[in-house]
């Protein structure tokens, strides 16, 4: 990870419209080495959009993103090189349907960083016994349920060695019961020093795993604190509100 | 003597020339398809590419090919070509022609089938740091190829139809040829002469019918 407290991702004054829709506001953030950042907010507040914005899956039409010093490259062989170093894991998986789960984590290091296959494979084995779907391996995703299809693409991800992981809401789409098992690993993870920038409703894991909460409504980034600070005495009314809605009940 | 031999004689006497005109076909359509599949391929990937100059010139193949007849798509191959000094066999301006206008088909075809994939696909494959090249080839075109499959079949019983054209533009010895050979050129009946070279036709046709159900099983994704 390289020394610990240096600036990873940096976004300076980032804007992003949808047509009419102003979605990123003048955002202005900053995710060091070794930190947990975890994006909360109302849905429609622009955090999915944040997230992508990072590894360009989303353009942006002002400000600048910085990749470990570098501004994101355009489309292009410079920007397949930076995606590669950023770990991405999607709400919905994305698992490659047409592979099983083992070809769906060596694909990267065989085709991007040109491993052996064999040392691909290895690498692949040791990171689905980690998050727990090792004997799934030679099953098609559609196979799995939501939890280990999560796990496998959290697999998929590290297998890059990316210098960051970037999460966009990845416990939404599942059913209750499977939250947990993704949470475990993501908060095992946390523990053990990953970056990580976390868009996210689950409000225990912020609380547990996070270094900062960053709290967006309607494309602005509003607050941001320590878990501890944000969940006991939020400043701004929009936090208070949100939080009065959640945490009721 | 037996009336449907009778009406059949004309096919029964040259069952020989049938076999070749059925082999000679059949080779037209092993280089074509092989040909149309790979060309529309390439153009496929045009099409869907992030380049603006490969997408207009994806467009402008499939706009040009598709909406050309192909009865002038053989003229402007076998008799254009040579005016240009381009010269070569019959034969092989017959599989140029057929290929041509058969691989638009085969790219828009797929392009139904990339269009399928749903595009989270793309964004993981991108997201772990494939190229474009690299994303359409892992990860997007196998999908595709399956879904096209229905349509890619339909394309291929297309052009194997189509190459009936091929005996009118100076090749020797195909299916077509070997009609009308059998009728202008020896006076046989022309009913049973074509009813030949239609079964010639469907021998060649309907296996492709039952192979398409047997691949469908096999590449089926399941989502």
């Amino acid at each position: 990870m390289g020394e610990r407290g240096r600036p990873l991702v940096v976004l300076e004054g980032v804007n992003k419209h949808f047509g009419p829709l102003h979605v990123l506001k003048d955002i202005d953030l900053e995710v060091r080495a070794g930190e947990v950042v975890v994006v909360i907010g109302p849905s429609g507040s622009g955090k999915s959009t944040l997230c992508r914005a990072i590894n360009r899956l989303e353009t942006i039409q002002s400000g600048r993103i910085l990749f470990d010093g570098v501004p994101l490259p355009e489309e292009g062989k410079d920007l397949a090189r930076l995606r590669a170093d950023v770990g991405m894991v999607f709400q919905s998986f994305n698992l490659f349907a047409h592979m099983t789960v083992l070809d769906n984590v060596t694909l990267g290091p065989v085709k991007v960083r040109r491993m052996k296959d064999g040392a691909a494979r290895e690498r692949a084995m040791r990171l689905l016994e980690r998050v727990g779907v090792a004997d799934q391996r030679d099953k098609y995703p559609a196979q799995l349920s939501g939890g280990q299809q999560q796990r496998v693409a959290i697999a998929r991800a590290l297998a890059m060695e990316p210098k960051v992981m970037l999460f966009d809401e990845p416990t939404s789409a599942l059913d209750p019961e499977m939250i947990n098992e993704v949470l475990d690993v993501m908060t095992a993870l946390a523990a053990e020093g990953t970056t990580m920038l976390v868009v996210t409703h689950e409000m225990g894991f912020a609380r547990r795993a996070a270094d900062r909460v960053v709290f967006m409504a309607d494309g602005e980034v509003v607050e941001t604190g320590t878990p501890e600070q944000f969940f006991t005495s939020p400043t701004s009314a929009r936090a208070q509100d949100f939080l009065s809605k959640i945490l009721t009940h | 003597m037996d009336p449907f031999l009778d009406f059949a004689e004309p096919v029964l006497d040259n069952l020989d020339l049938y076999a070749t005109g059925l082999w000679t076909t059949l080779r037209i359509c092993l280089w074509s398809a092989f040909l149309a599949l790979s060309l529309g391929t390439v153009i496929a990937a045009c099409r869907v590419s992030p380049v603006p100059p490969l997408r207009r010139f994806g467009s402008g193949w499939v706009l040009v090919l598709r909406n050309t007849p192909l009865t002038v798509v053989f003229f402007f191959v076998a008799f254009g070509l040579p005016e240009i000094g381009v010269n070569g066999e019959y034969y092989w301006f017959a599989v140029a022609a057929l290929s041509l206008y058969t691989s638009s088909f085969v790219a828009e075809a797929l392009r139904s089938g990339v269009n399928a994939v749903p595009a989270g696909q793309a964004e993981a494959a991108r997201a772990i740091g494939l190229t474009f090249g690299q994303s359409l080839g892992q990860v997007i075109l196998p999908q595709a190829f399956r879904t096209s499959v229905p349509p890619l079949v339909n394309v291929l019983i297309a052009m194997v139809k189509n190459s009936a054209t091929a005996g009118f533009f100076g090749v020797a010895g195909d299916l077509s040829w070997v009609g009308d050979t059998l009728t202008s050129g020896r006076g046989y009946a022309v009913i049973p002469v074509l009813l030949g070279v239609v079964i010639g036709f469907w021998i060649l046709v309907l296996p492709a019918g039952a192979l398409l159900s047997v691949v469908e099983r096999k590449v089926a994704v399941v989502r």
